[in-house]
């Protein structure tokens, strides 16, 4: 059914897109900063929400491959500063390790994929930790540049302001945000929702159903793997840390906050952590715990009616 | 050959703390089917109460760790009454999300009541000292460490398979409706094992505590290699946990002897290896 | 007649159960087979052992004359097999005609597209459409699955299995927990179904009324074992089923 008009929906993305065009015209440095990381954390949750609200697998330990995205990323960096193939290789890496880890983890069932991943997650940072000679170890990696976009031979754009680096970032997470869109409403989209539903039936109509969960596993690594290779050029360092899994924690407390099975889910998710997180760091350093909080809030106290339409639990 | 013999024994004892941690966990799993994510924390609580007990408070060794048993108890019937039970019913992905809930409440928890800082709890006195074994110094806590856990594996077995109680929950275990049907308290029993379960974390981690660092964070390492041991072993076998444990306790000792940069990553290879030539695990019916 | 499933002396072994004991059965084509017998007599372990969802441990099944006995389900659905099942297992949150676009795209290879919306693939949604016609359920293609009551849920179902376009369908139980206008809903469906298709149905039922209005060949199994086989009329002169069922009254 088509319309005519474009839809109150579409107008008010329309109009969210343009604010974040303009916004460093109208805020200064550190919202415009404080917006890159909502973007960092919105791309990152919309590839574990793939995962998780579409194909009904719940990842501990998507931070391993936003790690391998940010750690990828830096040392390509530092050898070679051109920005956009830094955030390739970071990608790809990330994409890579998570097609080898889905492999082992995705014939498994709901609770064991998500104790590998957990496991998984934490193996990744456990090897950013001590291998010193390559990461840094416990240390990490300094120095790296917020290189150039750079097309060696056709065009050279400085990105060396936090405006400038910016840009980068939301067109970059725009296209992801888009891309998915594009994703869940295609058939591939259905298929995985049916493996979600009941696995069972999708195998018995014909679907393929290891194969599909590999494939929104390395797509949500893809994405983790993007959302951390916009890291380090940031922040012109990388340290384990992000690989442990309380940064896992992170899209997956964004994704219950804004809720798991709506598109934007997602994305109103990671503007609202942060902004809770805000508000609570400025009374506490024990942010983890209110967090904590939230989570089991979340979990107990949605109300009957959302409670029912979640698939219960076959006997 | 010794130094190989005297590591395997170090094995064995580290082998026993990650027994505690996973027999309940198994057990947990083998009655409710569900596996609770801050299992790890439960340890660490134990940890921490026997540490405040006997090394701060200066009480006997063996009263801070009954202590510290019925506190991580109390702390266990609460997650379950108050909260698992009433969402028995949901998808089990939201019963993972809400024990991970819990993980980052007790992480942060543990940090505003003790501090951030690693603590060292002294070995208590008549359990100090070293034998001579095989040519080198063998701490005698470590023995005593391999004896709890070969203790409580007999006790588990004999309770299990003996006694009354055990046979209820088997039957609560492999049908809980019929199990209802026949005048069985499920609710209760869950409870029951729930607690049981969260008691053996504790005994883990109170007994650990001389020999490891008491710090916010143990927990998240102890669950993963909980989990690993259970990939091993299959989920919800006990023998398979026992058996598990004793070769990824052994196998890392020897890890770390001869590769110890590796050392952590060693029972990951470990595991991906299983995973990869039997992925329901080496013990799987 | 052409064997379309062969079952050759399939064993089943749970623990010390024996639920299916050296099964040899042959299903021809456009034959509609009833397999009856009391509960445990090792009906829905055999289904599981054609679909794919168990693998037999010793035995063999050949499906148009080709090994499937260890084939992957998917698989087996891809070269012609189908299933319904007794507990009802449909995708919940999917609108009722997503429920059916779902094997739809899978059988035409297009389950893994990802780059244009669901929309535009039309020749998939026409026929997932004329599907949920022949079931019935074409008002209601929008609601979630979840909400349909409960003998549609079964005609859905029953849509699902269908929709790949199978040559052999095991339905399992399928008048299970209706009401008796359910039922004849849906035993019409699988009689118009059967006549004007080409797929061969196979019912297990405990259904007597059921299983004697629509049965061309009649399967009764007992103890993991078949006990007997043939048309309504001999099975229902048989004195061994006449025992299994003690003395039940079979529908003249």
């Amino acid at each position: 059914m088509t319309r005519r008009l474009p839809s109150r929906r579409t107008i008010f993305v329309g109009f969210l897109v343009l604010a974040l065009f303009l916004l460093p015209w109208i805020v200064g440095k550190y919202p415009v900063y404080l917006t890159i990381q909502i973007l960092i954390l919105a791309v990152f949750s919309i590839g574990f929400n793939l995962l998780f609200g579409y194909t009904g697998l719940l990842s501990f330990g998507q931070a391993g491959f936003f790690a391998l995205g940010a750690y990828g990323c830096a040392k390509i960096l530092l050898v070679v500063p051109n920005l956009l193939l830094g955030l390739a290789g970071g990608v790809v890496v990330a994409g890579v390790g998570a097609l080898l880890l889905g492999i082992l983890s995705v014939r498994h069932t709901r609770i064991y994929f998500s104790m590998l991943t957990l496991a998984f997650g934490m193996m990744i940072f456990s090897i950013a930790w001590k291998w010193r000679d390559f990461t840094g170890g416990d240390d990490g990696l300094v120095g790296i540049p917020r290189a150039p976009l750079e097309i060696p031979g056709l065009v050279s754009l400085s990105v060396a302001t936090m405006e400038r680096y910016y840009y980068v970032v939301l067109v970059l997470s725009l296209l992801a945000i888009a891309a998915m869109h594009r994703l869940v409403r295609s058939p591939l989209g259905l298929t995985l929702q049916a493996i979600r539903d009941s696995e069972t039936r999708a195998e018995f109509a014909g679907v393929p159903v290891r194969k599909y969960r590999l494939v929104a596993f390395t797509i949500a690594g893809l994405y983790a793997g993007l959302a951390g290779a916009l890291l380090p050029p940031l922040e012109n360092t990388v340290t384990p840390s992000i690989a442990h899994w309380s940064t896992s924690a992170e899209p997956v407390m964004a994704t219950l906050l804004g809720g798991v099975h709506a598109f934007a889910g997602p994305i109103v998710g990671a503007f609202l952590f942060f902004i809770i997180k805000d508000i609570i760091v400025r009374f506490t350093e024990y942010w983890l715990i209110w967090f904590g909080v939230i989570v089991v809030a979340l979990v107990m106290g949605f109300p009957g009616g959302v409670m029912s339409i979640f698939v219960k639990r076959p006997k | 050959m010794d130094t190989i013999a005297f590591q395997g024994l170090i094995g064995l004892s580290m082998a026993m703390y990650l027994w505690l941690i996973s027999a309940g966990l198994t057990i947990i799993f083998g009655v409710l089917r569900i596996v609770n994510f801050a299992h790890g924390s439960l340890f660490m609580v134990g940890a921490y109460l026997a540490y405040t007990f006997y090394g701060q408070m200066g009480l006997p060794f063996g009263v801070a760790v009954v202590l510290s048993l019925l506190g991580t108890g109390l702390l266990g019937l609460v997650m379950e009454r108050w909260f698992l039970s009433r969402i028995y019913a949901i998808d089990e992905a939201y019963q993972l999300l809400l024990t991970f809930g819990f993980i980052l409440i007790l992480d942060d928890a543990v940090k505003m009541i003790w501090g951030g800082v690693f603590k060292i709890p002294p070995i208590p006195a008549f359990l100090d000292g070293f034998w001579p074994v095989f040519g080198r110094s063998f701490p005698v806590y470590n023995a005593f460490v391999i004896a709890v856990g070969l203790v409580v594996a007999a006790l588990l077995w004999a309770l299990f398979e003996k006694t009354w109680w055990g046979r209820i929950v088997r039957a609560t275990a492999s049908d809980r409706e019929m199990a209802s049907a026949i005048g069985v308290n499920v609710p209760r029993v869950f409870s029951a094992v729930f607690v049981f379960g969260s008691m053996l974390a504790a005994l883990g981690g109170a007994i650990g505590t001389p020999v490891r660092v008491v710090a916010p964070g143990i927990g998240a390492t102890m669950i993963i290699q909980a989990f690993i041991i259970t990939v091993i072993g299959g989920l919800g076998n006990l023998k398979g946990a026992f058996v598990s444990s004793l070769i990824v306790g052994v196998l890392s000792a020897y890890g770390t002897l001869f590769f110890p940069v590796f050392e952590l990553f060693f029972i990951f290879v470990i595991m991906a290896v299983v995973l990869l030539i039997r992925p329901q695990g080496l013990f799987a019916r | 007649m052409t064997g379309l499933l062969t079952i050759e002396a399939a064993v089943k072994r749970f623990g010390d159960f024996v639920a299916v004991n050296g099964v040899s059965l042959t299903i021809p084509a456009g034959r509609l087979t009833a397999i009856i017998g009391p509960n445990g007599a090792g009906k829905t372990t055999l289904i599981n052992l054609a679909t794919g969802a168990l693998f037999p441990d010793s035995g063999a099944i050949r499906f148009k004359g080709e090994a499937i006995t260890r084939m992957a389900v998917h698989r087996r659905i891809r070269k012609g097999l189908s299933r319904s099942f007794q507990i009802m297992n449909i995708f919940a949150r999917l609108s009722v005609l997503q429920n059916l676009l779902v094997p739809v795209l899978a059988r035409r290879g297009r389950a893994g597209i990802a780059f244009h919306a669901m929309e535009r693939e039309t020749e998939a949604v026409t026929e997932a459409r004329r599907i949920l016609r022949e079931v019935g359920l074409h008002d209601q293609e929008n609601l979630p699955a979840g909400a349909l009551s409960h003998g549609d849920q079964r005609l859905l179902e029953l849509g699902i299995a269908i929709a790949p376009a199978p040559e052999l369908c095991f339905l399992d139980e399928p008048s299970s927990g209706l009401t008796p206008v359910e039922r004849a809903t849906v035993l019409d469906l699988v009689r118009k179904l059967s006549a004007g298709r080409r797929t061969t149905f196979v019912i297990v039922e405990h259904d007597m009324d059921v299983v004697f209005s629509l049965a061309d060949w009649i399967v009764v199994m007992n103890r993991g074992q078949v006990l007997a086989e043939g048309p309504p009329a001999e099975i229902r002169e048989n004195r061994a089923v006449r025992e299994v069922y003690l003395g039940e009254e079979l529908p003249a």
